[in-house]
């Protein structure tokens, strides 16, 4: 109840108030931050310091301590190259951001809004996710 | 629009990582979290993560008095590429900006660093070409 609803449930509210909070539910906002050519707004620069400054020296204190409070050990990615893979994700990922402002978090945090457009977003992204799975069980590594 | 706000809800969500790390061992990554309910994968604490996400929006709305944003106006056709993309790329490079952004970084993993330059330059490419080549 704790491990499995409780706390995920917390921390997801939190995570989506923050969201909400910083404006990066709005397509415009994080539009407005990818257009360094117009009249940029540092917002999402605002959102990454904020969370990286509890994150950067919070996380090192939590692995200081060996294991979760609530569970028996850490569930780290193993994978520390910087591969093909890796970038052409992240450039395919940015190209879909930039056409129309929503990154996984905020497009799901927006479903709450009722829009259509964020429901076909999400419809779309899971699409997505399903064909990169089918992908790269063709093409492994 | 103030620089308070978008801090204040950076801070919001660094605690929900970090609360996220320290008591359960799980790494924020959305777009992680997503494939694992899509996948069917074992773990309750995914939908209950995503709902929390999903909900806090509107309680934020109702307490400040702000209007829910509208979204950006386009047609279904861009909106459908998008979340195509998002999808495909996020699962390709092994997370988005918060998993490899807030995660990563705050892993100090050099692998998320690159994965965000990459990811954040591709997506100023992209608005620029649209902005103001494509109109």
């Amino acid at each position: 109840m704790l491990r499995q609803i409780l706390i995920p449930l917390l921390c997801g509210l939190v995570f989506g108030f923050g969201l909400a909070l910083s404006g990066m539910t709005d397509t415009q906002v994080v539009l407005g931050f990818l257009d360094i050519s117009g009249d940029w707004n540092p917002a999402l620069l605002m959102v990454m310091a904020g969370a990286l400054a509890v994150t950067i020296p919070g996380f090192r204190l939590a692995q200081k301590r060996g294991t979760p409070f609530f569970s028996t050990q850490f569930f780290l990615p193993a994978s520390r190259a910087i591969e093909a893979k890796l970038l052409i994700g992240s450039v395919i990922f940015g190209i879909g951001w930039g056409l129309y402002g929503y990154c996984p978090g905020p497009a799901l945090a927006a479903l709450s809004s009722l829009a259509w457009q964020p429901l076909l977003f999400v419809v779309a992204m899971a699409a997505g996710v399903y064909l990169e799975k089918l992908y790269s069980a063709k093409r492994p590594g | 629009m103030s620089l308070v706000a978008p801090l204040a809800g950076g801070v919001l969500i660094g605690l929900s990582a970090l609360a996220m790390l320290a008591l359960l061992g799980r790494i924020t990554g959305i777009s992680g979290i997503l494939a694992g309910v899509l996948n069917v994968e074992t773990g309750l604490w995914r939908w209950a993560f995503l709902a929390g996400l999903i909900i806090a929006p509107p309680l934020f709305h109702a307490v400040s008095g702000q209007p829910v944003p509208a979204p950006a106006d386009a047609g279904w056709p861009l909106i459908i590429l998008a979340g195509l993309l998002v999808g495909f790329g996020t699962r390709h490079a092994g997370g988005c900006t918060s998993g490899h952004g807030v995660c990563g970084i705050g892993r100090l993993s050099p692998r998320s660093m690159a994965a965000t330059a990459t990811f954040i330059a591709a997506g100023m490419l992209t608005v620029s070409v649209m902005r103001h080549l494509v109109g």
